[in-house]
């Protein structure tokens, strides 16, 4: 009977690093395409929003309104990143690309691809993030040298999210249902995280609901290292970010298991 | 080593409330090539599934290298070359990246992939292709490099499914070529096809199925011995059915499809005699085959 569920589960701890390198071997072949794509658009918003508004807005939480966005936009191109290489990628690779299908042929496991697909689409996030960390810092609106705190949490952030959109890609028949996590999951978090404003600025039923939401504990890492300032309840954060990445992987795992190894 | 490489013991799988495999058993032993056969749909594809873990069955015992399965199916799979039935190279590599792609699943390292890719690529006849994007290569070449991509953890077992689906006349001879050299080396083969051909020209033993079940199993040549035993002729044109009333006295066995008359004749020479007054008929006589023997026992007439 375990047999059955181990063939879901990773088999060691790196038998995975095959499936990352299989897709670092294909990434280095775009990977300047893919840079530039992933980090164009949270560049713009960064500077479009952060500039433009941050005139009118003048000082918010303390400082530079684009300042304030920057972590806000460094964790959200992380957990966007992360879910389109998940729901479009790794999809594609397990739907009519069939490399998933390939890889369960050798002797890894749905749970080694599973991990090595998650820690791929955290690599891309971390990436992201860190691009946008860099400019950031660079122009003036991060402290170094306390922005290295911001590295690791990047990196969970993308896992995290990884996860979670692991689950909606076993979930969905078809490209057509990744809209709704987008515009039902993604989006409304943004918003109730403090991604782009102070979630003080919210009706307090929405900060309570906030409070649950994976992206606003990795703003809550990101920002006052990006700020310099002391950050609190990091031990906290981290663990609700660490339940976000882990369960949905086993949940996945379950799924994908259902779907592919009938 | 065993001699036993795949060991299945009443092994049943449904889908729903549709029975794919029935209480299917057979063994195939190492060093040979086993056949599957059956149409698209009776369960092939699910039984190579099955033996490498990919699909659990319902009830009964699967053995694959001595290792049961699925429980350790990953462990058999160390030892296991697959060939499936629609090819999933990575479009975007060259033949050579593929293999070291591949490699790196079964824990070789780039030092070890390296050294037997040459022997690789020239067994699959793509020396010139080494740094081709898969993506330029023709339908026969792309299965030459899955076939080789299945060999590079030396595998004892190779399971084919389907593997010269598609293919043209040339492409396909070339890879029966290239099994037979493999049986040859003392690969097992586990092959499911609808060929007959192909089966009857690769396979020691085969398991004719329908619907899940097990109807036929033996070697080719005494299947077709013992269900036919005779030659056959094939007449066109003409009423298959008034003329086989005619020559049933001369016939073992007479089968109409279609507009074709099949008739199982001992002493083809009277049959032959016998159309009188029949203008326009044609007669094709050959030796029995494998197909002959799959229609007898599945019948002639075209199944849902």
């Amino acid at each position: 009977m375990w047999g059955r569920y181990a063939a879901a589960l990773p088999a060691n701890a790196w038998n995975w690093i095959a499936v990352w390198r299989r897709n670092y071997l294909a990434w280095r072949k775009v990977a300047l395409a893919s840079v530039l794509g992933n980090a164009a658009e949270p560049m713009s918003s960064l500077f479009g929003l952060g500039l433009g508004l941050g005139a009118m807005l003048g000082r918010v939480d303390g400082t530079s309104y684009v300042a304030f966005l920057a972590a806000g936009m460094v964790a959200t191109s992380a957990m966007i990143s992360a879910t389109f290489e998940t729901i479009h990628a790794a999809f594609a690779r397990m739907h009519h690309q069939r490399t998933w299908e390939a890889v369960l042929c050798t002797q890894l496991t749905l749970g080694d691809i599973l991990l090595g697909e998650a820690a791929w689409a955290a690599s891309k996030a971390f990436l992201a993030g860190t691009a946008i960390t860099i400019v950031a810092a660079i122009l003036g609106y991060a402290a170094w040298p306390s922005i290295l705190y911001a590295l690791p949490a990047i990196a969970l952030t993308g896992l995290t999210f990884a996860s979670l959109a692991m689950v909606v890609a076993a979930l969905s028949p078809s490209y057509d249902y990744f809209v709704f996590h987008q515009t039902l999951v993604l989006t409304p978090m943004l918003f109730l995280s403090g991604a782009v404003f102070p979630v003080t600025q919210l009706p307090d039923a929405f900060q309570q609901v906030g409070r649950f939401l994976p992206l606003a504990h990795s703003i809550d890492l990101i920002r006052p290292a990006m700020l310099g300032r002391p950050a609190g309840s990091v031990g906290l954060h981290i663990g609700i970010i660490c339940m976000y990445a882990v369960l949905p992987f086993f949940l996945s795992a379950a799924l994908f298991r259902r779907r592919l190894m009938r | 080593m065993s001699a036993i490489a795949i060991g299945l013991t009443g092994v049943t799988k449904s889908y729903g409330d549709k029975v794919v495999v029935d209480r299917l058993s057979f063994t195939v032993a190492s060093g040979e090539c086993f056949g599957l056969l059956g149409p698209n749909g009776v369960g092939k594809s699910t039984i190579a599934r099955m033996v490498l873990g990919m699909a659990s069955a319902d009830a009964g015992n699967i053995t694959v290298l001595g290792e049961p399965v699925p429980g350790r199916a990953r462990l058999a799979r160390m030892r296991i070359g697959v060939v499936p039935q629609f090819d999933n190279l990575d479009l975007e590599f060259t033949v050579r990246e593929n293999l070291l792609v591949f490699g790196r699943y079964f824990g070789m390292s780039a030092h070890q992939i390296e050294a037997v890719t040459p022997s690789l690529l020239e067994f699959a006849r793509l020396e010139n292709k080494t740094n081709a994007r898969v993506a330029e290569l023709s339908g026969g070449m792309k299965r030459r490099l899955t076939i080789a991509r299945a060999l590079i953890n030396d595998p004892q077992l190779l399971v084919m499914d389907e593997p010269t689906t598609g293919l043209d006349p040339h492409a396909r001879h070339l890879i029966w070529e290239r099994l037979r050299s493999l049986l040859a080396r003392g690969k097992t083969i586990l092959l499911t096809t609808h060929f007959m051909e192909e089966a009857e020209r690769l396979c020691d033993r085969l398991c004719v199925l329908e619907q899940g079940r097990k109807i036929a199993e033996g070697r080719p040549h005494i299947l077709i011995d013992e269900q036919i035993g005779c030659q056959v002729i094939e007449i066109y044109g003409g009423n298959p059915h008034e003329f086989g009333a005619l020559i049933r006295p001369y016939a073992q066995r007479i089968d109409v499809s279609g507009e074709t008359l099949f008739c199982y004749a001992p002493d083809p020479e009277r049959v032959r005699g016998q159309p009188r007054g029949h203008t326009g008929l044609r007669f094709l006589q050959r030796p029995p085959n494998l197909e002959d023997v799959f229609l007898l026992l599945t019948g002639r007439e075209m199944k849902d």
